[in-house]
């Protein structure tokens, strides 16, 4: 176990060392000089000389790049132009908020979506499996933005029954919290649970025709037992990875339904920082998802491994 | 069985009997959902061509003393804040729409087929340094990488269409690259070797054609995504800039409307679903018709 992780670990090495290059590309592909914004309106010829010095761009691209490197493996990814505070800090403020959300989409996504996959495998080509796979293909197809926006119409403003937007931490008042989140993970969790139906169907499908399955039916197993013991538990090894790898559309979809429901979190940070010019910002977070995302295949592999037996022996 | 007796079961199924391209065709038209999703893909194009011709107001053309009318006669779709027919705009911008799905599909393709055909075929330190690299694009969440690249190119419908192309290039690199590794041990391209053909032709006469299927059906659902990727980020606004028509922008001005003018947010929302469900509903068919395992 540990050697494969280890093995895992040294594979993802350059590839987190190329998202840096690509990250630290960013910026200089920029067009127009970002030190005419910090310089400020008088461009005096000293503080550019000063800022220039600062942050190093009279030194070749290269050392510019190690510094740039040796700081972020330090916990220093710059200062944001807006609020001038470390954008370390910045995203250490926002993640509890998307965690809490993305937390919670899961959970909607896996409530909705696993039980769909298995009734659709379970019942195909009946009316049951018809009706889930345009449900899911819906789900797909539905911009989650759109969702949100007529979710808030629906609810809020015609019922009157949730909070169209804000964000009240777990900490200050528990179920308020949760109740302001429960729209957005709503909009965000159906979104994923439309995939993860479709890849429990055709996983459950896979198992369902297996020999052990057969011998299962043959010993005369009750049908619930057959199902949820002896198919459902293996075909619950891809869906285990793929929950881990939808991490980067969880992220992704968090930037629009915190645009939406106007919440604080990471999604709000970076088209904020977007719009404001704030690029130390933007590539923070690019650096930071994309190292997380790749932790988060490390972690699917080894979750892959723990539950997968037959692995175990190569 | 006999060879008279295939034969016989051969011309019995309609299916078997076609000749190839007819048989994917005649799949294609047993699944219901993908002609559904043919249709709706198809009555798009036509509407977001015809725009230029179609009997309708410029939609940019204000009317101060019709803001935000609800759908009447004179404007079937009613209204926006600034008095312009939400019809006409709904129409001009199903063609920024359809533009930005097919161009940024067009450019993860132009980059991602060659590069991925290259890392397969030759294998070795090309295909290292090309799959780290897509790896690595791969690891930023697609709408993040799009976002963080338009933000840094600027908000325009072309750089939204440059931004979510890049970002929709590794899926493609990585596909091909997989195809081309099953191909290139066929017995057809061992032949092509042998005779002694120079290798751009075996790329593109032998490798190319036999890996194409399975990409079409992902650039037919990667269009579906692109379509969605460039309405959020119009939606935010950093793809078509105002006062030119598109849905996401669309959404982002009605969502401060939503009690006076819900109908602002109706119409772009159910025409991205729509065309977003009948490009997935042709990829489903499209890879059904296209295995040739099931027949």
């Amino acid at each position: 176990m540990l050697s494969f992780l280890f093995r895992r670990i040294l594979i993802a090495l350059p590839t987190i060392l190329l998202i840096s290059i690509f990250v630290f590309a960013l910026q200089k592909i920029l067009p127009g000089d970002p030190l005419l914004v910090l310089a400020g309106e008088e461009r005096d010829p000293e503080t550019l000389a000063f800022l220039r010095e600062k942050y190093r761009l009279n030194d070749p691209i290269w050392m510019q790049y190690l510094a740039w490197v040796g700081n972020a493996l330090q916990g220093d990814l710059g200062i944001s132009l807006r609020t001038n505070q470390p954008v370390t800090e910045l995203m250490a403020q926002k993640l509890p908020v998307t965690i809490q959300l993305a937390v919670m989409s899961m959970i909607f996504a896996l409530v909705i979506g696993i039980p769909a996959g298995i009734l659709s495998a379970v019942k195909k080509g009946t009316a049951t499996d018809y009706v889930a796979n345009i449900v899911a293909l819906s789900g797909l197809s539905i911009p989650n933005f759109w969702l949100g926006i007529m979710l808030i119409l629906l609810v809020s403003v015609k019922w009157q029954l949730l909070p169209a937007s804000g964000y009240v931490p777990l900490s200050e008042d528990f179920w308020l919290s949760i109740k302001t989140m429960l729209m957005p993970s709503f909009v965000l969790g159906t979104a994923l649970a439309a995939t993860l139906m479709r890849h429990t169907r055709s996983s459950m499908l896979t198992v369902l025709s297996a020999d052990y399955v057969r011998t299962a039916r043959a010993k005369g197993l009750v049908e619930r037992v057959v199902i949820l013991k002896h198919a459902l538990r293996n075909a619950l090894t891809p869906i285990v990875t793929l929950t881990a790898l939808l991490f980067g559309e969880l992220v992704a979809g968090a930037v629009l339904t915190e645009q939406i429901f106007t919440i604080p979190g990471f999604g709000k940070l970076v088209v904020d920082a977007v719009f404001n010019r704030d690029y130390a910002v933007v590539q923070g977070i690019v650096l930071v998802t994309a190292v997380g995302f790749i932790f988060m295949n490390l972690f699917a592999d080894a979750m892959y491994y723990v539950l997968n037996p037959r692995l175990r022996g190569q | 069985m006999t060879d008279a007796a295939v034969n016989q079961a051969l011309n019995a199924d309609p299916v078997l009997a076609a000749t190839p391209e007819n048989r994917v065709w005649k799949k294609f038209k047993r699944h219901k959902s993908a002609m559904v999703g043919g249709f709706l893909v198809a009555f798009f194009v036509i509407i977001a061509l015809a725009a230029p011709i179609l009997p309708i107001p410029d939609p940019s053309a204000t009317d101060w003393g019709a803001v935000r009318k609800a759908p009447s006669w004179a404007h079937w779709m009613g209204t926006d804040e600034i008095g312009r027919d939400v019809m006409s705009r709904m129409i001009w911008g199903a063609q920024a729409s359809l533009l930005a799905g097919v161009m940024s599909v067009g450019i993860a393709l132009m980059l991602g087929v060659p590069l991925g055909i290259v890392a397969g075929y030759f294998g070795g330190w090309t295909d290292a340094v090309i799959s780290r690299c897509t790896e690595a694009l791969l690891a930023a969440p697609f709408l993040i990488l799009a976002i963080a690249l338009a933000a840094f190119l600027g908000p325009s419908l072309t750089n939204a269409m440059i931004a979510i192309g890049i970002s929709a290039t590794p899926i493609f690199i990585r596909l091909t690259r997989g195809q081309v590794i099953n191909v290139k041990s066929e017995d057809y391209v061992d032949s092509a070797l042998a005779i002694g053909l120079p290798t751009p032709k075996i790329l593109s006469r032998y490798i190319l054609p036999n890996v194409l299927p399975p990409i079409l059906v992902q650039a037919t659902l990667t269009i579906a995504t692109a379509i969605i990727a460039e309405a959020s980020l119009s939606f935010l606004g950093l793809g078509q800039q105002p006062p030119a028509p598109s849905w996401g922008s669309m959404l982002n001005t009605a969502k401060n409307f939503l009690n006076q003018a819900p109908w602002m947010a109706m119409w772009p929302g159910i025409s991205i679903f729509l065309v977003v469900l009948g490009f997935n509903l042709l990829g489903d068919g499209l890879r059904d018709a296209l295995d040739p395992r099931e027949h």
